[in-house]
């Protein structure tokens, strides 16, 4: 699960990590009266961002400065409904301007190949990591945190030292160890900070001095863990996410929806995939991905077609089940049940072999649904009902 | 031999009293494989599966009593890390997760654990593997399969099925078929098998199934350019039509920054010597023609 900056901020702060104060305004209004009070704290101008779950804000014009709380509610005010890479800005965080010296970069992910924690950092701090990772892949470096001891001081010296962060190592051994902190508190696969960055502030004496602090947060969570994490779980962005998404997850099903018009209702993550594949490769275009998990009851498959109608170009279903832990005549009275149900009547395939397909078959049989028995043959038959509905 | 399970498999089941763990040791034992045991913390001195099975409350008194080898565990996500730690305390040698939704974090110092043991971890959200006629170990229908000589290794559950089908129906047997698991963190790899079957005198040919997401594939396919160039191997890859930056399900299962694409996993199977099919239905097809011939 993804979560905003201003929350992936709130996250960092309870490892202890140095981050500089934000607010989050819903309104123009809002965001003067945020800016207002970071210019009373001494604040010389404030940062605008957007808070959507995307990347590339920045370019899209969602990240600005203003130099006054009129400006600051003036920018605010374009940023709040723009529209990024699809998504609508429904919130600002809205902080004092940073006077940045130097930016780095630094990320702890769970790198999958090698079984471990793995911390990434760079001196090229505010661009976007996959870029120097493509051009300069010298400029990154890295180590791996130790899978039964953690991530050690000297570790995290090391990385500190080679991103050339030795006038605050001190800081930098903190955050390194606080990333790995903050991933394992949450059940985070990535926590990323950029730019991490040695901003110039004056302290209460009024002298400058240098700090290095996290300018911006990006964490993603492991969803496996989301149950035993209850307040993870309130970070999730509604306002992001498509009403069926919503839906789907609420009925433990895993679903995507696509472009194309056959919908495709499958057991098993790797065989919706490849019936999509295999329902492309007929000529068709798959209109979703779903998968309705091991052991689906015939009140799922009511429910996965019922998200699956949703979707007004939907003109041909495939539905392919192997029954392993999954009852084929269960799935097959499921979807008799609900096309009893359903108000738009759509052309339907099943497939359905493994355990207790017979009974399955007869069912099906009985009811006039019209049947497959090779996958192939099943996306071919998807693929040309798709065809004479549209036609 | 087939690898990881046969004939001298000593089968225990840790969570044997649950929903699933009862199901499924019933079909294990009804296949032929030898279920020794099971485990269930509370329950030690019962009998399952209809009388049959010894219940213990822990693993090395289970080992201890029956001389398990092997254990399948059906634990629930928060407790089968445990599960794991503890059939490696007891010695346990071969070891199938087959529970879903554990948090990745929480198998970081479980597998390092197992791998310091000198155990194999296969998991979790495995389907576990077969080696017909020998022994079933995990969650694949035994239907699906005949004896034979092709190993079969794969990233998915019903998907392995469906190519194991199509297989057998062709004709075509199998030394032993081994689901990996779908998860980000899994004990063993697409590599680590074809090790195992290039090792096997009675695997003349390999099947691998993969998916996007990670470089797995691409990394096994490497290792299969040099070391089984003149085995015949055939592939399939899930999800060449998937949108980046979308899970597919799986918690593996994602393109992103443009790597894991199935088009990098079909180039770097192909450029190993692997023929990759359109369909599962193509595999026994295209054994043929890389020139695998059946049970000699």
């Amino acid at each position: 699960m993804k979560i905003q900056e201003a929350d992936a901020k709130g996250l960092l702060l309870e490892q202890g990590l140095p981050v500089p104060g934000w607010e989050v305004a819903r309104t123009a209004a809002d965001a003067r009266a945020a800016a207002e009070r970071a210019f009373e704290s001494g604040a010389s101008a404030v940062v605008i961002k957007a808070q959507v779950l995307v990347g590339g804000r920045g370019k899209a014009g969602g990240v600005k400065l203003a130099g006054s709380a009129d400006e600051a509610e003036r920018v605010a005010g374009a940023i709040l409904g723009m529209d990024i890479k699809g998504i609508t800005v429904r919130k600002v965080l809205v902080a004092a301007a940073a006077d940045i010296a130097k930016e780095f970069y630094l990320s702890a992910v769970l790198d999958r190949a090698a079984r471990r924690i793995l911390l990434m950092g760079s001196a090229e701090g505010g661009v976007e990591i996959e870029q120097v990772a493509a051009e300069r892949p010298e400029a990154i470096v890295t180590v791996h945190a130790d899978p039964l001891l953690g991530l050690r001081d000297w570790q995290a010296r090391e990385l500190a030292f080679r991103m050339g962060l030795g006038t605050h190592l001190k800081a930098a051994v903190g955050i390194a160890k606080g990333l790995v902190a903050t991933m394992l508190a949450n059940d985070a696969d990535l926590v990323e900070i950029n730019p991490l960055a040695i901003v110039r502030e004056r302290d209460a004496s009024g002298s400058i001095g240098e700090q290095l602090v996290c300018l911006d947060a990006k964490v993603t969570l492991d969803d496996s863990a989301l149950p035993r994490h209850p307040g993870l779980e309130a970070l999730r962005d509604l306002d992001e996410e498509d009403p069926t998404d919503i839906e789907a997850r609420r009925a433990g099903i895993s679903f995507i929806k696509l472009d194309g018009t056959i919908g495709c209702m499958v057991n098993g993550a790797g065989l919706a995939m490849t019936t999509m594949d295999l329902v492309k490769r007929a000529g068709g275009e798959p209109a979703n991905f779903l998968d309705i998990g091991g052991g689906a009851r015939s009140d799922k498959v009511a429910e996965a077609m019922r998200l699956i109608l949703a979707d007004p170009k939907v003109d041909a279903i495939l539905v392919n089940i192997f029954g392993g832990i999954t009852r084929g005549d269960e799935v097959a009275r499921g979807l008799i049940e609900a096309r009893r149900q359903q108000t738009r009547d759509v052309p339907m395939i099943v497939r359905i072999v493994g355990t207790n397909a017979d009974e399955a078959g007869r069912l099906l049989r009985e009811a006039r649904f019209e049947t497959a028995e090779s996958l192939d043959d099943a996306a071919a038959k998807a693929v040309a009902a798709s065809r004479g509905a549209a036609a | 031999m087939s690898i990881l399970i046969g004939r001298e498999t000593r089968l225990l089941v840790q969570g044997i009293t649950g929903r699933e763990g009862e199901f499924h040791s019933r079909a294990m034992a009804e296949y032929g494989t030898n279920l020794v045991a099971g485990v269930t913390p509370g329950k030690g001195g019962r009998i399952a599966i209809d009388g049959t099975v010894p219940v213990f409350d822990t693993v090395s008194e289970a080992v201890r009593q029956t001389g398990a080898n092997t254990s399948c565990i059906f634990v629930p996500a928060g407790g089968a890390p445990d599960a794991v730690l503890e059939a490696v305390g007891a010695g346990i040698a071969t070891i199938f997760c087959i529970t879903e939704g554990i948090p990745a974090l929480d198998m970081v110092p479980v597998v390092e654990a197992v791998r310091r043991a000198g155990a194999r971890l296969i998991g979790p959200n495995c389907p576990g593997a077969t080696s017909p006629g020998r022994a079933k170990v995990g969650i694949i229908p035994g239907s699906v399969h005949r004896e034979g000589r092709v190993g079969v290794v794969s990233r998915s559950g019903t998907l392995t099925y469906e190519a194991v089908q199509a297989m057998t129906d062709a004709g075509v047997g199998q030394s032993t078929c081994v689901g990996i698991g779908g998860d980000p963190i899994i004990g063993t790899t697409f590599l680590d098998i074809l090790k195992l079957f290039a090792a096997d005198d009675e695997t003349d040919a390999i099947v691998l199934i993969g998916e996007i997401g990670g470089a797995a594939e691409e990394e096994a396919a490497a290792w299969a350019a040099e070391h089984l160039a003149h085995v015949p191997k055939v592939a399939f890859i899930a999800g060449r039509t998937a949108p980046e930056g979308k899970r597919m399900g799986h918690a593996g299962a994602i393109i992103s920054g443009g790597s894991g694409t199935a088009a990098s996993k079909v180039a770097a199977l192909e450029a190993a010597g692997f023929r990759v099919a359109g369909s599962p239905t193509e595999l026994p097809a295209l054994l043929h023609d890389a020139g695998y011939r059946g049970q000699a």
